[in-house]
């Protein structure tokens, strides 16, 4: 059966895997789906009192850039490490019944983007309370958005792969999300933190890419070309990296389950 | 009946990695590889297995446990890949090996429903038109509504039966599973199976109960430490089986 036949068949499974993990993961909570933007909005301002307020950074808009940041690294932090464990967290599954098996870590970075998306809900009525209003530039969004999720299912699909033969791939993504968090610029500005000899590190971190640009949608600012070029190439060859390991080693998974 | 071949198997191997010991980290990995320690047992359950099934035909598989029975049904189903060989296969093809393996948990039994029954493959329009018919036959009533963890193993086994047996499948296989639920119900999923061996539908059939085996099968095929020993008429093979494993 051709690729695209098998995916047609298995459509509505992908929709209900999608489904099952949103509805799983806000059940018994009072407040449900809400969370999904309450809680970035939280986290927004616990880091703006920390440094807008302790530190003495940050303007009036400082929650806008904070939030940007955040909302992009958290997709793309809990998308991958979603992916890294749906091979193995439907290993019962994997064992009995036939699936094309990539459905499980797309849907994981599916179900992310979903609430992603919904979040950005709530980056919308912050902007507005803080005073950046739309611009016609706010239809670039469009390019991070597709950039981010090209991003994570590769990273998710290749290390979805990884972690059925190696357990500790957890672990070492943990310390590499870290990483990359701290050179996304998701709190701070990288003119007032970083001398101008070490900016090559934002520059190749992919992420920081996406979230500059992001950024640039929101605030009404020119896009950096560069930098969305950057994350292109790096979004469809992430992808290509990620399926074509998942497709080579699928076959024996199931022996090391 | 017609003469269509419905499962071809041609010189099947399955072939497992039994290493000393399981390396899952990749310290210990990389460690291995320098010290080029990588050992693994090479263990084939299944080698140069051949056969073919016609349409209507009732197979079963017959074995003492590792003969390669189950491994064999995992192939047929498309679960595992053979090492070496073909398998072909045609037509809409329903395993019932572990009832109800691919539900979750946390969800309702009528949740688990449609996530099951997407991963059959069937689409939710037909899963909604269904709905009342699998409620009804696995005789859940308001449990329906409480999360699958909740419920005894009968009870999922009644509803995983009743999901997997919506269509009128082409090969059917049958892994220890005419065995579930009370007898109330086990004498009603019998009931179903054997409507659909009227229809003609080809059978893979995995048991220990030699009895069962005689009454529902046309056919039998004996594995032996992953190779075929006998394949034949089923009053024969069964015979043979029998006669093997009295002498011990």
């Amino acid at each position: 059966m051709s690729v695209v036949k098998t995916f047609n068949k298995y459509r509505n499974l992908l929709v209900e895997l999608v489904k099952k993990d949103i509805k799983l993961k806000y059940r018994n909570s009072y407040l449900g789906v809400i969370w999904t933007m309450l809680e970035p909005l939280l986290t927004m301002v616990v880091l703006t009192l920390v440094f807008s307020k302790l530190l003495g950074k940050g303007t009036q808009d400082f929650p806008v850039y904070i939030l940007t940041g955040r909302l992009v690294y958290s997709f793309f932090s809990n998308g991958t490490k979603a992916a890294l464990r749906a091979v193995r967290a439907n290993a019962s599954m994997i064992k009995k019944v036939y699936v094309p098996k990539y459905m499980y870590p797309f849907a994981s970075v599916l179900s992310g983007y979903v609430i992603f998306l919904i979040s950005l809900v709530v980056l919308a009525i912050v902007a507005v309370v803080r005073g950046v209003y739309p611009t016609l530039q706010l239809f670039w969004m469009i390019v991070p958005l597709l950039q981010i999720l090209l991003i994570t299912t590769g990273v998710g699909m290749l290390l979805a792969t990884m972690a059925v033969f190696f357990r500790d791939v957890e672990y070492l993504w943990g310390v590499a999300l870290m990483l990359i968090m701290y050179t996304s610029a998701i709190f701070y500005q990288v003119e007032s933190v970083i001398s101008e000899k070490n900016a090559w590190i934002f520059k190749l971190n992919p992420l920081y890419a996406v979230i500059e640009n992001f950024r640039n949608a929101v605030f009404g600012q020119p896009m950096n070309f560069q930098a969305m070029g950057y994350a292109t190439v790096f979004g469809v060859v992430s992808l290509l990296i990620g399926v074509f390991v998942f497709y080579k080693k699928q076959d024996k998974f199931i022996l090391y389950l | 009946m017609s003469e269509k071949t419905m499962v071809s198997v041609r010189d099947l191997g399955v072939k497992f990695h039994l290493s000393e010991q399981k390396v899952d980290n990749l310290k210990e990995y990389i460690i291995r590889i320098i010290k080029r320690q990588m050992r693994y047992k090479e263990f084939w359950a299944l080698r140069e297995v051949s056969f073919e099934v016609k349409q209507g035909e009732r197979v079963a598989i017959l074995g003492l446990n590792g003969a390669g029975k189950s491994t064999m049904l995992k192939v047929i189903a498309g679960v595992l890949k053979a090492t070496e060989g073909s398998v072909k296969r045609s037509g809409v093809l329903v395993p019932l090996l572990e009832l109800g393996a691919g539900f979750d948990p946390q969800y309702t039994g009528a949740e688990n429903i449609y996530l099951y029954g997407a991963m059959l493959g069937y689409s939710k329009a037909f899963l909604k038109e269904k709905y009342d018919e699998i409620v009804a036959f696995s005789e859940l009533g308001d449990f329906i509504h409480v999360p699958v963890k909740n419920y005894s193993s009968g009870m999922r086994a009644r509803l995983g039966f009743s999901i997997a047996t919506l269509v009128e499948p082409d090969i059917l296989i049958l892994d220890e599973v005419l065995s579930v639920g009370d007898a109330k119900f086990r004498a009603k999923s019998e009931k179903r199976i054997k409507e659909m061996f009227s229809k003609g539908t080809t059978v893979l059939f995995v048991s220990h109960n030699l009895a069962q085996v005689r009454s529902l099968c046309t056919r039998a095929i004996w594995l032996e430490k992953g190779h075929v020993v006998e394949d034949g008429p089923v009053a024969e093979v069964a015979e043979h089986f029998e006669a093997t494993i009295t002498k011990g």
